[in-house]
């Protein structure tokens, strides 16, 4: 990491600093799909002989690929088309924010590997001293091996602690107990005891208890870090691909590439057909028709022409426009959406998790068998040194080791799960709330519904007409082209591009046939008075061959394959379901009773949203919101858990707590069953520690815990709850009934 | 008793050792992507071959 750290620092020194060596700048750039080893070879090569390239490493764990380059000669951009001709989809990666993660995370890789060292060596020498007890050890030797330990686990303590001592003064001085408040308050104790005890030639000596103590324990913390770390990254790559380049008309007329982020307002932008619109911005000219399904949830396209305003995050559909970008940071939409994310997430108030709430229990309670101990021996007659030994082995003893263990390994177990099923849990407590929602509310375009148009009258036109229509559609990215294109295909349909098509863009399609022409396209274009074909209720096309009556063909956004199951599923767990959209009452209404549910709300804004989930809020429901559009990702945050789609909007991607990728919506099923399993098996694992400290803390209490059973407790309890956590991994799990609280 | 004197010290060269050489490799990113390490072992081209990187790189492709 720390030359990683150097890479950077060194590609941000202005390039004067060194003359001798030409300026260079590393990149990292997110590669979607890099699957495999042998595509690393690829993506490096192919980087490699792009001019201006001084190295390229592909990480196939993090799907990226770092280049240094010589910024003189070439440009982030033609990496990335160089990396398109080869194939491979690749974008800029946005954030630099997990490289403090990434760093966090190898610093308690490097602490865990001091601790285990230390650990190894001072088991060595322990092991000797309690096979010595059996044999023969004289004193002297017991002494100089106790030494020994000492010498090697003060200083590994010191450093590989540091990571608790820190969290545990933190929590005291802002007046509350912690997990790690105890967890130091062990180490701490059983080291400068064992170190007493060694000066005076005893064998209370716990020097193996307290490193063996700090490596478990790093090793939940790490685990921790490192699920942070990987579903950040995944969650940034999602972003970063999503992040746009823009054609940028210069004062020249020269038309220049630049970065989405890069843009200002006054620059004049153009915008292919099929494209999302990367500003908010004025039309300068052409008139087309907008997607705007993200931002309010409508699945009808918008007309845009001169003059009016479009936003970012549409998609141009029918022809190119040329767009002046007016917005600047504080009114454009996005920024009234950030604005009402921002209230909803201070709204939701902090979560107290799981171990947290555990801690405020159990910190309390430890501290206070220590001290009942402590009194109870001096009461019984016992020296002050004895009873403050007893004491503090039972601090040792009960020392939350499994507890810290337990927790991490099971959203290890369970994010790793997850992500083989293409879900990424982005929120490290999100799994907890997941776990205990009762109510999921549903938004409509995008999420219940694929968010892109299909052919809804497919049975009634025959193959020929389809396939006449499919050669048509072929040629043309309109939303309603690539539905009857995908219809014909899910037929099994074969037809070739018809030839000689020419689009005119936002009227239709037309090309020559046999019969005379076919044209696909709006009612005026195929010559259907405009009075009979205006019906912008039913979105349709027509098709017409030759001679032939008009065909209409319609569309509607249909559901995801398997929403009815799912819902029907989701109902008989004993969820309660509701729809809320954006979206006109007609196809809201279609939509719920297509998906079975019964409880739907219309043309709903997005603080009207909100105004919804605090209802259920108030009836005392948990609910689960889940979205994709710009205008849910408000609500995204006001809920208490959130789950969008990868197609969501970045903003609403960013305010949910996970991520699922592909067509079918089962992965949310997937996603509360294992949400639950984890918790229970978290509450099992608190179980499991508990019930070891029953046995163990009488004992400690009565004085008959010598460092051999201390040192194997400790270790039996953390790989007790670590193999619980384990069995998540391959395990066949159902959602059951009712809440897992 | 005596060969403690040098059994322990051996013991710990060794156990250090074993510690330097996680934190070299820690240093030097061999953990940053442990799933790719994997792959290069078993790749066939030289993976620092650079005197012909372009027309392999031009080869097609299965998707």
């Amino acid at each position: 990491m720390d030359q990683a750290v150097t890479l950077a620092r060194a590609a941000s020194a202005p390039p004067s600093a060194d003359d001798s060596l030409p300026p260079t700048t590393t990149v990292s750039l997110i590669v979607e799909n890099m699957q495999c080893g042998s595509c690393m070879g690829r993506i490096e090569r192919a980087l490699q002989a792009t001019p201006g390239v001084a190295s390229a490493r592909a990480s196939l764990t993090a799907k990226r690929v770092a280049v240094t380059f010589d910024n003189r000669t070439t440009e982030p951009q033609r990496l990335i088309d160089a990396l398109d001709r080869t194939g491979y989809r690749a974008a800029e990666s946005v954030g630099s924010a997990d490289e403090s993660a990434t760093a966090r995370a190898d610093d308690l890789l490097r602490r865990l590997g001091v601790a285990g060292f230390a650990a190894a060596n001072v088991m060595l020498l322990s092991v000797s001293v309690w096979a010595g007890h059996a044999s023969d050890m004289d004193q002297s030797a017991a002494d100089l091996f106790h030494w020994l330990s000492a010498l090697i686990a003060m200083p590994a303590i010191a450093y590989s602690g540091q990571p608790f001592f820190r969290s545990a003064l933190t929590a005291l001085r802002a007046r509350h107990l912690n997990m790690d408040v105890p967890i130091s308050l062990g180490i701490l104790l059983a080291t400068g005891m064992s170190l007493y005890q060694t000066m005076r030639g005893t064998e209370q000596v716990y020097f193996d208890a307290a490193i063996m103590l700090t490596f478990f324990l790093l090793i939940g913390r790490y685990l921790d870090e490192k699920v942070r770390v990987r579903a950040r990254g995944a969650a940034e790559n999602l972003l970063g691909l999503k992040a746009l380049s823009a054609n940028v008309i210069g004062e020249d007329g020269a038309v220049r590439r630049l970065a989405a982020r890069a843009l200002e307002p006054g620059m004049r932008i153009q915008v292919a057909a099929g494209e999302r619109i990367p500003v908010d911005g004025r039309v300068l000219s052409g008139a087309t028709h907008v997607d705007t399904s993200l931002i309010t949830g409508e699945t009808v396209p918008r007309r845009a022409a001169f003059g009016e305003m479009v936003h970012a995050g549409t998609v141009n559909i029918d022809s190119a426009i040329v767009v002046e970008a007016t917005a600047t940071d504080d009114n454009t939409l996005l920024a009234d959406i950030a604005r009402l994310v921002q209230s909803a997430e201070q709204g939701r108030g902090h979560y107290v998790r799981l171990a947290d709430r555990a801690a405020r229990f159990y910190a309390p309670a430890v501290h206070i068998l220590g001290a009942v101990t402590l009194i109870g021996w001096l009461v019984a007659g016992a020296a002050f040194e004895q009873s403050l030994t007893y004491a503090i082995a039972v601090l040792i003893i009960t020392c939350p080791c499994a507890l810290a263990l337990a927790v991490p390994a099971v959203q290890v177990a369970a994010a790793g799960r997850l992500f083989s099923k293409g879900i990424i849990v982005k929120a490290t407590d999100g799994l907890e709330r997941l776990s205990d929602i009762d109510t999921i509310v549903f938004d409509k375009t995008g999420t219940l519904t694929r968010g892109e148009p299909s052919l809804a009258n497919a049975d009634a036109i025959d193959d020929a007409t389809l396939a006449a229509a499919a050669s048509l559609a072929i040629a043309s990215r309109h939303p309603y082209s690539r539905a009857v294109v995908r219809t014909a295909r899910e037929r099994g349909l074969t037809f070739a591009i018809a030839e000689g098509v020419i689009e005119h863009p936002g009227s239709g399609l037309i090309a020559a046939s046999p019969r005379g022409e076919r044209r696909l396209g709006s009612a005026s274009w195929v010559g259907i008075p405009v009075a009979e074909g205006a019906d912008a209720h039913v979105a349709s096309l027509w098709f017409r061959d030759g001679g032939n009556a008009p065909i209409a063909l319609h569309f509607e956004d249909s559901l995801r394959s398997d929403a009815p199951a799912v819902i029907a599923a989701l109902k008989q767990a004993g969820f309660r379901i509701v729809l809320l959209s954006g979206d006109r009452i007609d196809p809201v209404r279609a939509a719920a009773e297509g998906a079975g549910i019964d409880d739907w709300f219309a043309e709903v804004r997005p603080d009207g949203k909100i105004a919804r989930l605090e209802a259920l809020k108030s009836e005392g429901r948990r609910v689960l919101m889940i979205g994709d559009g710009l205008n849910d990702a408000p609500a995204l945050a006001a809920a208490h858990a959130s789950i969008s789609p990868s197609t969501a909007a970045d903003v609403s991607q960013t305010a949910s707590d996970a991520v699922f990728q592909g067509e079918p919506l089962a992965p949310v099923i997937e996603l509360l069953t294992v949400a639950r399993a984890s918790q229970r098996m978290a509450i099992e694992n608190f179980a499991i520690a508990i019930a070891y400290n029953c046995v163990s803390v009488p004992l400690a209490m009565a004085g008959f815990v010598t460092p051999l059973i201390a040192a194997l407790a400790m270790s039996l309890s953390s790989i007790a709850v670590t193999g619980n956590a384990l069995r998540l991994r391959g395990r066949r799990l159902t959602l059951g009934k009712g809440s897992a609280r | 008793m005596t060969s403690l004197v040098w059994l322990i010290p051996c013991a710990l060269a060794l156990g250090l050792l074993g510690l330097l050489a996680f934190l070299w490799a820690l240093r030097s990113g061999q953990f940053e992507d442990l799933e790719g390490a994997g792959w290069r072992a078993i790749q066939d081209e030289e993976p620092g071959d650079a005197s012909s990187p372009a027309e392999n790189a031009e080869k097609p492709r299965p998707q």
